[in-house]
């Protein structure tokens, strides 16, 4: 039986990274809560993943030109990292501050973008939005090198109020009008890059945040309120103190760390799903001084984050980075390794390349149909493997209990060793009378092995397993 | 579906890449083409004469007997304004029909749930291949995305048959519908009971299929016979797609071996589904639309094109009224648009034309507003 401080430790890491073998979960739960959270809040406290011999085999790695090259390395990060949060906090902004390949056509460049979130995405909002405001991938996503002091292109000025920072808006009321949209607009004139993004004709090249002073508009701007000559470090000073912008942040953070919230574009007229979460969240964005590690280390020590377990859907990064990390088969140069990669895109989640920038539509509306299936069949294809390192550690595990193990110890010992999942009374009740009617066998033989492999397998072809 | 009139069809092959538009569809009698294409032309002595001015690439032989018999509809400079050059963001956009925003509602998964709004039929839009295109992807919109007809199913990643059909077994009692687990359980069981019957009705489907007719061994011909072998068994499917390998029509360099191969396999492909269906007495309520994300660059750059706009769809069947719709886009250096073929012909009139009279259905909301219709599809 696996005491509260087990369970717990496996809600955290499949939350705040992307799920743990059992060993880790032991060992960490050994250590203690409070302290795991301080070293996740802290990545760079840990060594960060050797790629030496990974750029030996995979040639993509280096020069990252490709897609599927930067969705391998990130899918390698978030199965290897020692750093998980890291790798977390990248998915979290990538699926906000969205930037597209599909527009792009330069993955490196929002590659150096999702390191910039690897290095700060735990720090301070207002840096960084800033940073995004500065991102060459950005201003081309969101054409701002298009905007002009005499003809003023809205289209970033407008996102960064209603997707990355405000939200349109909140307890029924709007956030912002459209002169604050134009204003805001203005003020982020003579904001361009120095060299177009596309990589036709002359070859690849990293384009630079360039300011053109002669291309911004330094007239007087009126926004929310506050009347100067702004240019658009003023505009972000004035954004990061808005209340909607504490609102907007926390209730992002509930909606992808604690439980699945209504779409983005249903906030401004529903309420948060834990307000009292999202109250002591915004507290902690002012008390901090805009810290996002602040807000998650108030969050994940909060009770209502330890008690949402198993209230999100899987992502189908997380499903797929977390079958992996519970199999141990994606750790080092292998044949067929953008096979599981490709799973995450045939899933629905084409890493690097959002839909639009509204990001992907997340809870429930993962899952359709035929994503349901890809989600099924690589998860059990994955259990079925039983020579796999992390596979094998089960049945190594649980064999070793003794020489005859009951059905019902068979269900629940697996059931543990992926996470303490939990199944519903008839699907647990259906199981055990597999295991059954394929009768009892002891640890250490291969009839054992083969009925741990096929419980793992059943246990992830669940509508439980979709959820973390 | 009792009304002995058969439910019309429409299946769409996605040619991927940017197909050049000037060598499938050969101004052979202009001498600007062959200014322009000093290095990637087709000599007019191999052109297959449509009439005086254009005529098909020597590889569309056994298409041009299609057209011969009437039974295909060129559209000639198809497009958009400002057409974009990045192959995603056009196909998108062809996907979309949003050309000046990003946007993620496919056109043909409106259409999917405007022919079937009570979600009556698992199998009423069909992909061959793996993840769904954007075209056919409306959330809450189920559609089946068969990676593998053979293979198609639940579980298919057990491999040992007995131990998969005790798991399928237990999968169908897992995800019969629940009651009480919360909405978004509820949500995932029927889900994943709709895989499973959908999965279960294709493949009772298709086991009776045989055919005379012997497709090509590429990806893209065995997916068009997946699509005559879904289409045959009457499973009420009303939209199919697939899509011709990554952006193989993508012909920077070696242009004329590549795309002649290119041209050869799609004509081959597109004369055997024809052969089949027709075989299967299965010809008569479906058409097939040919598209891609734009055309190329008029001069050619040594040994291949770049990207382009102004390209070239085809639409066949035997409801089509064979010939040549729009103008072929003029060649003269004024009228390019920046070095491309200029569009004349919207897209998304192509669009309304098939979902209007031919699917029966309103096209505004579909493919975001009016647009002017082509009269290639007969009315009988």
């Amino acid at each position: 039986m696996l005491n509260e401080d087990v369970k717990l430790m496996a809600h955290l890491m499949r939350r705040a990274g992307f799920g743990a073998s059992y060993e880790e979960i032991e060992r960490r739960a050994a250590v203690g809560y409070e302290a795991t959270v301080e070293e996740l809040l802290h990545p760079e406290g840990q060594p960060d993943l050797e790629m030496d011999v990974m750029h030996r085999y995979m040639h993509g790695w280096r020069d990252m030109h490709g897609i599927m090259a930067n969705q391998g390395y990130w899918t390698y990060r978030m199965v290897n990292s020692s750093r998980q949060l890291e790798e977390k906090i990248c998915a979290f902004w990538h699926g906000i501050f969205c930037v597209g390949d599909s527009k792009c056509q330069k993955p490196k460049q929002i590659q150096i973008q999702l390191d910039n979130f690897r290095a700060k995405g735990l720090g301070n909002f207002a840096i960084l939005l800033l940073d995004l405001a500065k991102d060459p991938a950005m201003i081309y996503y969101l054409d701002n090198q298009l905007s002009h002091k005499d003809a003023v292109n809205e289209n970033w000025g407008r996102e960064l109020l209603e997707l990355f920072s405000m939200g349109v808006g909140m307890d029924g009321a709007p956030n912002y009008t459209e002169d604050d949209v134009k204003n805001c607009a203005r003020a982020f004139t003579g904001w361009t890059i120095s060299n177009a993004i596309p990589r036709y004709p002359y070859g690849f090249y990293d384009s630079e945040f360039l300011y053109n002073e002669f291309d911004h508009d330094d007239g007087e701007k009126t926004f929310l309120g506050e009347t100067g000559n702004f240019n658009g470090e003023d505009i972000i000073e004035i954004i990061a103190k808005q209340p909607s912008t504490a609102r907007f942040v926390s209730r992002h953070l509930c909606n992808f760390f604690v439980a699945d919230e209504p779409q983005v574009p249903a906030w401004q007229n529903t309420p948060p799903m834990h307000p009292e979460l999202i109250t002591e969240l915004e507290r902690e964005y002012y008390r901090s001084g805009y810290e996002i590690r602040s807000m998650l280390r108030v969050l994940f020590n909060s009770d209502v984050f330890k008690n949402s377990r198993f209230a999100k859907v899987k992502s189908p990064a997380e499903l797929v980075a977390s079958t992996l990390r519970l199999t141990g088969t994606f750790s080092g140069p292998a044949p067929k390794m953008y096979e599981p990669v490709m799973e995450i895109r045939y899933m629905g989640q084409d890493l690097l390349n959002p839909p639009t920038v509204e990001g992907w539509h997340t809870g429930a509306e993962w899952v359709d149909s035929g994503t349901l299936l890809e989600r099924i069949n690589f998860a059990a294809g994955q259990m079925g493997a039983t020579e796999s390192p992390g596979v094998r550690a089960i049945i190594d595990r649980l064999g070793s209990e003794g020489i005859e193990i009951s059905p019902d110890r068979l269900l629940d010992g697996c059931l543990e060793m992926l996470g303490d999942y939990k199944l519903n009374d008839e699907t647990r009740l259906m199981l055990i009378n597999h295991a059954e009617s394929t009768g009892a066998s002891s640890g250490g033989t291969d009839a054992f092995a083969q009925q741990v492999g096929q419980m793992l397998q059943l246990i992830v072809s669940t509508q439980e397993y979709q959820f973390t | 579906m009792t009304s002995l009139k058969k439910d019309p069809v429409l299946v769409v092959l996605q040619l991927s890449g940017g197909n050049d538009m000037l060598n499938t569809l050969v101004p052979y009698t202009n001498p600007l083409y062959f200014d322009n294409r000093p290095n990637v032309l087709i000599p007019e002595d191999q052109v297959l004469p449509i009439n005086d001015d254009v005529g098909f690439n020597p590889n569309f032989e056994s298409l041009k007997n299609l057209y011969d018999d009437g039974k295909v509809a060129i559209i000639q400079g198809v497009g958009y304004p400002n057409g974009n050059r990045s192959h995603f963001r056009s196909m998108d956009i062809w996907h979309t029909c949003e050309p000046e925003i990003m946007a993620s509602e496919g056109w043909l998964g409106r259409a999917i749930r405007d022919l079937d709004p009570n979600q009556e039929n698992v199998l009423t839009g069909v992909n061959l291949g793996r993840g769904l295109p954007r075209s056919m992807a409306v959330p809450g919109v189920p559609v089946a995305s068969v990676g593998s007809l053979a293979n198609y199913g639940v579980l298919t990643t057990i491999e040992a048959e007995e131990q998969r059909n005790e798991a399928l077994d237990i999968f169908a009692r897992m995800y019969s519908p629940a009651i009480g687990l919360g909405p978004v359980m509820d949500y995932l069981s029927q889900t994943g009971m709709d895989g499973m019957k959908g999965a279960d009705i294709l493949a009772a489907g298709v086991a009776d299929y045989s055919s005379a007719v012997e497709y090509g061994s590429s990806s893209m011909s065995q997916y068009m016979k997946n699509i005559a072998q879904v289409h045959t068994a009457g499973l009420g499917t009303r939209v199919l797609y697939t899509t011709a390998p990554y952006n193989s029509f993508d012909t920077h360099a070696t242009q004329l071996s590549a795309h002649s191969s290119l041209c050869a396999n799609v004509s081959r492909t597109v004369s055997d589904f024809y052969e089949d269906i027709k075989e299967h007495n299965a010809s008569d309520n479906l058409i097939l639309l040919l598209f891609t994300e734009f055309g190329r660059r008029v001069h050619d750059n040594g040994t291949g094109t770049d990207h382009g706009a102004g390209g070239a769809a085809l639409v066949i069947g035997d409801a089509v009224k064979g010939g040549l719709y729009g103008e072929y886009p003029s060649l003269e250096q004024d009228r390019l648009d920046n070095g491309d073929l200029a569009f004349n012909n919207d897209f998304r009139g192509l669009y309304a034309t098939i979902l209007e009279d031919w699917l029966g259905l309103d096209s505004k909301p579909i493919v975001n507003g009016s647009f002017e219709k082509l009269d290639f599809i007969s009315k009988g």
